[in-house]
């Protein structure tokens, strides 16, 4: 440390305060808001049951795998071609054809990308300028914000409520549209609420935009994950949407693929081509093991969607009920693999319901504040873990809440 | 989509603990309609029990288990069911199938000891009159059994939180 503390380059530059060189953009990305309760869980992990993980507890299934490990074995390990291979992108054309009815050209409006995370990155930075507005309904996924911040766009979220089982309503969305917005973003199944849209529902949030220059991001993750009598509806799918949207597609959460980084965007070709450029010159290409994995799981998909639904659905009734037998009030989650009860009966902050707990009962969960301020009062319990621990973790959680209403 | 019958069956083979209440929560279906259907499995024989995954090899008894091929001839009228039978009711017989191929029965001996088959072959099976040949096989190792793995990689290798 001595003599770089304060040793200053030929311009004067002081450069012991490397703060001073980061972006602005970057600086304007704040730190999460449960920093101190992620040390925490850290430190307790291995000691506690987690169902704070927003990815699956399967394994990817294995002739998936194995897929991959024939790639290897077949010395499929050079740069594909940027926008993915051609048959990755035909075989996510014909899943989208055959599962939602949506036709995409797999040569001009298809790019694989990283994870459904690059893609939610690369779509905001190739549509917004400086001081675009982009509409967030929040409790949201905590990258679209930071995404929007960082390309120099201005987030203006909305607090969605509990009464509408937190899914955005036409009139909160009409309240927050200016002539500066540019984009909005819709992540349906939620994450973290588990909400799934309705056609209905999401053909009164188009009315509202039909006539404006507004494009939509439909992030859809966990469109398989959507459970009965739910059915996943897109929003791109209504009149007039396809040629404003951009859909955002995942092999993570349906496919169990979190580790292997890799997803897709769908959507017009001029709009693709700007995306693939950002793509093209910072990642060059997605990884060409996972592509042919990810082949083979979406030639198939029901085939290895089906078993792991039925088996989230399962828990998913069960934390359902065991939050209600415990006294938090719970809408039904009908997506995603996460409930979102209500724990204000408790007189606990969501940050304090989850430190005493995890504390108290070793078990992990995860402030609703955590995805966005109005997820306050709320938890996220994910379902993604094993029966066994989330039965143990219910009945914790049972004992847990009788204690904390007792010194309310 | 698996119907519910198939659903509470294949949730009972994995778990015969599971009580009805459990049952009825996790498929959505009505706690005396998951009883019903349990008795009615039970009633026409579908559920034959239910029992425990032993890994034997991890207690002290040294246990053996032993494939037994045999070779019969079929009695007339009573094909293959009649010698079946008189193998099976074995007690330690723990499984006997017909089969299709180079032999007819296949003899499970599960939890035994190498004496105890090479008794059971010689002294019950062999003298049999309509036996004409049997081959002995004994298991090393298991890996996989009714579906479940023996070395189990249970432990969760997941970041603490992920939003
Ligand atoms: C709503 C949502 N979108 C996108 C992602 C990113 O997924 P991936 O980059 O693994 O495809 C996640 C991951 O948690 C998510 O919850």
């Amino acid at each position: 440390m001595i003599g770089i503390d304060k040793k200053l380059d030929s311009d004067g530059c002081d450069l012991s305060n490397l703060d001073s060189f980061l972006s602005d953009r970057v600086q304007s990305v704040p730190p999460s808001g449960i920093r101190r309760f992620f040390d925490l869980a850290n430190e307790m992990k291995g000691q506690v049951i987690s169902l704070s993980i927003g990815e699956p507890d399967f394994v990817t299934p294995w002739a998936v795998r194995e897929a991959g490990i024939y790639s290897l074995e077949q010395g499929h390990t050079h740069y594909s071609p940027n926008q993915g291979y051609i048959e990755l992108r035909q075989a996510v054309s014909h899943y989208l054809a055959d599962r939602q009815g949506l036709n995409y050209d797999p040569q001009s409006e298809i790019v694989i990308s990283v994870g459904g995370s690059e893609a939610i990155d690369l779509a905001v930075r190739a549509v917004i300028n400086q001081g675009d507005e982009v509409i967030i309904p929040e409790p949201c996924f905590v990258a679209y914000k930071a995404c929007v911040s960082l390309a120099g766009g201005v987030p203006v979220t909305i607090a969605c409520k509990p009464e509408n089982d937190f899914k955005l309503t036409a009139d909160q969305l009409a309240a927050a549209i200016t002539p500066k917005t540019k984009l909005l973003m819709l992540g349906y199944p939620n994450n973290p609420t588990g909400a799934v849209m309705s056609r209905d529902e999401l053909e009164k949030l188009v009315r509202v935009i039909e006539d404006k220059p507004i494009l939509v991001l439909s992030d859809e993750l966990y469109a398989e994950l959507t459970y009965e009598p739910a059915v996943h509806q897109s929003i791109i799918t209504l009149p007039g949407m396809r040629e404003r949207s951009i859909l955002i597609g995942g092999f993570s959460k349906a496919f169990a693929m979190t580790g292997w980084r890799i997803g897709y965007a769908c959507g017009p070709q001029k709009i693709m081509a700007a995306m693939n450029k950002i793509h093209q010159y910072a990642i060059m290409s997605s990884p060409s093991t996972a592509q042919d994995a990810a082949r083979v799981a979406i030639q198939d998909s029901e085939k290895y969607v089906a078993p792991m639904r039925e088996e989230y659905n399962r828990r998913r009734r069960l934390v359902v009920n065991a939050c209600r037998e415990a006294g938090l009030e719970c809408f039904e989650p009908l997506g995603a693999f996460y409930a979102f009860p209500d724990i204000r009966s408790t007189g606990l902050t969501s940050n304090q319901f989850c430190e005493k707990f995890l504390q108290e009962e070793k078990v992990a969960i995860v402030p609703g504040n955590a995805f966005g301020e109005c997820g306050e009062g709320f938890v996220r319990i994910s379902y993604a873990a094993s029966m066994d621990n989330i039965r143990e973790a219910m009945k914790r959680l049972k004992n847990f809440v009788s204690r904390s209403k007792q010194n309310v | 989509m698996i119907g519910k019958r198939e659903e509470i069956l294949h949730l009972l083979e994995q778990n015969a603990r599971l009580s009805v209440e459990e049952i009825s929560v996790m498929t959505g279906q009505p706690e005396e309609e998951v009883r019903a259907t349990i008795q009615e499995l039970e009633d026409m024989n579908i559920i034959l029990g239910y029992g425990a995954l032993v890994n034997w090899e991890k207690t002290t008894s040294a246990p053996v288990t032993a494939l037994i091929e045999v070779n019969v001839t079929p009695q007339r009228d009573r094909g293959f069911d009649e010698i079946a039978r008189r193998i099976y009711r074995y007690p330690e017989v723990k499984s006997c199938y017909l089969m299709s191929g180079g032999y007819d029965l296949m003899v499970i001996l599960e939890d035994t000891s190498l004496k105890d088959v090479a008794m059971f072959v010689s002294e019950k099976i062999a003298p049999l009159e309509s036996v004409i040949s049997t081959r002995t096989h004994f298991v090393l190792r298991k890996y996989k059994m009714n579906g479940t793995e023996f070395i189990k990689q249970d432990e969760d290798d997941r970041e603490a939180i992920i939003l």
